[in-house]
C-alpha cells in the first residue's frame, strides 16, 4: 500500500495509471461490451459521431461501428506492444550480459552486432522484417523485439560491467559455479533494474511501430487496430476526417499513459533516469 | 582520462595536438569501426534477401514468361546455383562496385533510382532536424532556464505529449487542418505537376510543399531535444562553476546562456547523430502520407511490389548515410570539445 502511494505521488503517475486501468480494462472487457465480430457491418455507412446513441462514435466507410473497432482495437496495441516490449527487454538483456561478462572477443563481437542493428533505421528493418516473412500478429511482435532490443542491451552490458567485479561475483566463482550459472542467475537479476526502467519507452515505441506498421498496410490483416482504422479513414480525410483522428487519439493517448506511469515508477523506485 | 597519464611528468610535455590532427586519428579509428559494422549489416541483409520466398529468377521470370529450362538457364547465368558463400562473395564484390542489382518493380538499376531519390530526403531530413534540434533546444532552455516553475512543467508534460503523437497521424491531421480546410498549403507532392517553374519561383514551390511534411517530422522529435536540455541544464546549475558564476555577479541571463545551457548542449549533439536513423525510418510513413517522391516512399513501393531487394538496398544505403552522419557528428564534437582525442595520442 505504501509502495503504491508513493507510486502515485504525482499527478502525472496518476494521470497515467488511470489512463492506462481504463484502456487494460477496456481491452479485457471487448469481448463482453462488443460481443461478435468488430468489423461486421452496424449501420448505415459514414455516421457522424454522437448522432445514433447506439453507435456513439458513428461508423466506417463500410458501416462498421467505430466505438467497437476502436475497443477491440486497445487489444491489439495493448497485446502486441507489451509481448514486443517484454521480447526486446529479454533479447536485451540476454546479450548485454553475456558481452558484459564474457568480456574479450564475444563481448566485441556482440557489441558490433548492436552497433549494426542500430545502424539500420528500426522502422526500416521491421518493415522489411515484416514484409519478407509476411504480416501476422507473431511476426509483428517479433519485427518490433528485433529492431528495439538493442537500447536495453547497452544499458545491461554497462551495468553488467560494474557488478561482475563485485564480491559476492568472486564468491561464486570460488565455490565453483558455472560461468553461465554466474552469469544469469547471480549478475542478470541484479542487472535488471536500470534495464527495466527503459521499458515504458520501449513499450511506447513498440505501440507506435505496430500502428505505424499497419498504417502501411503491414499489420494482422484478420485484427482491427488502430493503425489500419487510420489508414482506413485517410481515404475519405476530406468529409469525414474524425474516422481517423479518433482512433489517433486513442493512440495518443494510450502512448502518454505509458510514459506518464513509467515516469511515475521510475521515480518511485528511485532508480536514476537514463534518457536512452 | 589518458591524458592524465600523457601529461604526467614522467614523459616529457607533449605538444597539445590540433583540433584537426585529433580529428583525423578519431576518423580513421572510427573509419576501421564502420566498415565493421556495415560489414555485419550486409550479410544482415544477404540472409534477409535469403530468406525471402523467390529469388531474382522468380521475379524475372513473372515478367517475362519463361520455360524450366530458360529458369535452369537464367539460375547458372546469374550464379544463382553456386553455394550460399560464393553467393555472398558475389554480392559483397557487387556491392564494392557499388552494384545494388536490378529492381523488379521498376525494371532499372537500383542504385540509379535511390540515387534519384535521395536529394528529397536529405532536404526533409535535414529540414525536419534544423526543425526539432533549434526550436526544441531554444524551448529546453526556456524551460531549464527556471527548473521547477510552471513553464517548465507545462513544457515538460507538452512535450511529452508530443511525443506520444504518432508521426504519420501528425501529418493527417495537418492535412486535414492546413491543406483541407484553411486551403494555405498543398497536400501532398513535393512540387506543382506541370507547372512550368523554374528557379526561384520552384524553390518557392517546393518550399510551400515541404512545410507540413517537415512540421509533422521535425515536432514529433523537438520533444527529445527540449527534454534533453532542460535535463541537461538541471543537471548544470547544481555544478560549482554555476555557483561560481552567481558569485561573481553576473546576470542570470549570461549564466543561463553561457554557463548552464552551454554546457548542456554537447549531449544534443551526439543525440543529433543517433537520432538520424530515427528520423530516416519515421520519414518512410511522414513521405507516404504527403506522397513525397523520397527513399522512405520508395521503401513503401518496394514493400507493395514485393520488391526485397530493393527494399535491403535501401536499408543498405540508410545504413551507410547514418554511419556518414555520426562520423560527422563525431568530427563535430572533436573540434568542439578539446578533451576528445587527446589522449589517444599513441593510437
Amino acid at each position: 500500500m505504501k509502495r503504491l502511494r508513493r507510486l502515485l505521488h504525482t499527478p502525472e503517475a496518476i494521470a497515467g495509471a488511470l489512463i492506462l486501468a481504463l484502456l487494460i480494462a477496456m481491452a479485457l472487457a471487448a469481448p463482453l461490451l462488443f460481443p461478435g465480430d468488430p468489423q461486421a457491418i452496424a449501420g448505415p455507412a459514414l455516421l457522424p459521431p454522437f448522432r445514433d446513441w447506439s453507435l456513439p462514435l458513428g461508423t466506417d466507410r463500410l458501416g462498421r461501428d467505430v466505438l467497437a473497432e476502436l475497443v477491440h482495437g486497445a487489444r491489439t496495441s495493448l497485446a502486441v506492444g507489451l509481448a514486443a516490449a517484454a521480447a526486446a527487454l529479454l533479447i536485451g538483456a540476454v546479450v548485454g550480459t553475456l558481452a558484459g561478462f564474457a568480456g574479450g572477443l564475444i563481448d566485441e563481437v556482440l557489441m558490433r552486432m548492436t552497433d549494426a542493428f542500430q545502424t539500420v533505421p528500426s522502422f526500416l528493418l521491421a518493415l522489411a522484417f515484416v514484409s519478407i516473412v509476411g504480416p501476422s500478429l507473431g511476426v509483428v511482435v517479433a519485427a518490433i523485439a528485433i529492431s528495439a532490443w538493442t537500447g536495453p542491451a547497452r544499458v545491461a552490458r554497462a551495468e553488467v560491467l560494474s557488478i561482475r567485479e563485485r564480491d559476492y561475483v568472486a564468491g561464486a566463482r570460488v565455490i565453483g559455479m558455472h560461468p553461465l550459472g554466474i552469469a544469469f542467475r547471480e549478475v542478470l537479476p541484479n542487472a535488471l533494474p536500470p534495464v527495466l526502467a527503459l521499458s515504458s519507452v520501449i513499450v511506447a515505441a513498440a505501440i507506435l511501430t505496430e500502428a505505424a506498421l499497419s498504417f502501411l498496410g503491414l499489420g494482422d490483416p484478420n485484427r482491427v487496430t488502430w493503425g489500419s482504422m487510420i489508414a482506413e479513414g485517410r481515404t475519405v480525410l476530406r468529409t469525414a476526417p474524425f474516422l481517423s483522428i479518433v482512433p489517433g487519439v486513442a493512440l495518443v493517448l494510450t502512448v502518454l499513459g505509458v510514459y506518464l506511469a513509467g515516469e511515475g515508477v521510475v521515480e518511485s523506485t528511485a532508480v536514476r533516469r537514463s534518457l536512452s | 582520462m589518458l591524458s592524465f597519464e600523457n601529461e604526467s611528468s614522467f614523459a616529457p610535455p607533449v605538444q597539445r595536438p590540433f583540433a584537426m590532427t585529433r580529428a583525423l586519428r578519431l576518423l580513421r579509428r572510427r573509419l576501421v569501426g564502420s566498415a565493421f559494422v556495415l560489414l555485419i549489416v550486409v550479410i544482415g541483409s544477404f540472409l534477409l534477401l535469403e530468406a525471402a520466398p523467390g529469388d531474382a529468377v522468380d521475379a524475372y521470370i513473372v515478367s517475362t514468361g519463361g520455360d524450366a529450362g530458360m529458369i535452369e538457364l537464367l539460375r547458372h547465368r546469374w550464379g544463382l546455383d553456386q553455394s550460399e558463400l560464393t553467393r555472398l562473395a558475389n554480392y559483397l564484390w557487387a556491392l564494392l562496385h557499388l552494384d545494388l542489382g536490378q529492381s523488379v518493380t521498376f525494371s532499372r538499376p537500383i542504385s540509379d533510382i535511390i540515387l534519384e531519390r535521395l536529394p528529397t530526403t536529405l532536404i526533409l531530413m535535414g529540414s525536419a532536424t534544423a526543425l526539432s534540434f533549434g526550436l526544441g533546444s531554444a524551448l529546453g532552455i526556456y524551460a531549464g532556464a527556471r527548473p521547477g516553475s510552471f513553464r517548465d512543467r507545462f513544457l515538460s508534460i507538452g512535450s511529452l505529449a508530443l511525443y506520444a503523437v504518432p508521426g504519420f497521424w501528425l501529418g493527417l491531421v495537418l492535412i486535414v487542418v492546413f491543406a483541407v480546410d484553411l486551403r494555405w498549403l498543398p497536400i501532398g507532392g513535393i512540387e506543382t505537376i506541370a507547372s512550368g517553374k523554374t528557379g526561384f519561383s520552384r524553390a518557392a514551390d517546393v518550399a510551400t510543399h515541404l512545410v507540413l511534411p517537415v512540421s509533422a517530422l521535425g515536432f514529433i522529435y523537438l520533444a527529445l531535444y527540449l527534454r534533453m536540455m532542460r535535463a541537461g541544464m538541471a543537471e548544470a546549475w547544481r555544478q560549482d562553476f554555476v555557483l561560481a558564476a552567481r558569485a561573481r555577479g553576473l546576470p542570470r541571463r549570461r549564466i543561463v546562456l553561457a554557463h548552464v545551457a552551454r554546457n548542456a548542449l554537447l549531449p544534443l549533439i551526439t543525440m543529433l547523430g543517433l537520432q538520424s536513423a530515427q528520423m530516416l525510418g519515421g520519414s518512410v510513413v511522414i513521405e507516404s502520407v504527403f506522397a513525397v517522391p523520397g527513399l522512405g516512399r520508395l521503401a513503401q513501393e518496394a514493400v507493395a511490389g514485393r520488391d526485397t531487394p530493393l527494399l535491403l538496398g535501401i536499408i543498405l544505403v540508410s545504413a551507410v548515410l547514418v554511419i556518414a552522419i555520426n562520423l560527422l557528428v563525431d568530427l563535430a564534437y572533436a573540434v568542439l570539445d578539446p578533451r576528445v582525442g587527446a589522449g589517444e595520442a599513441s593510437a
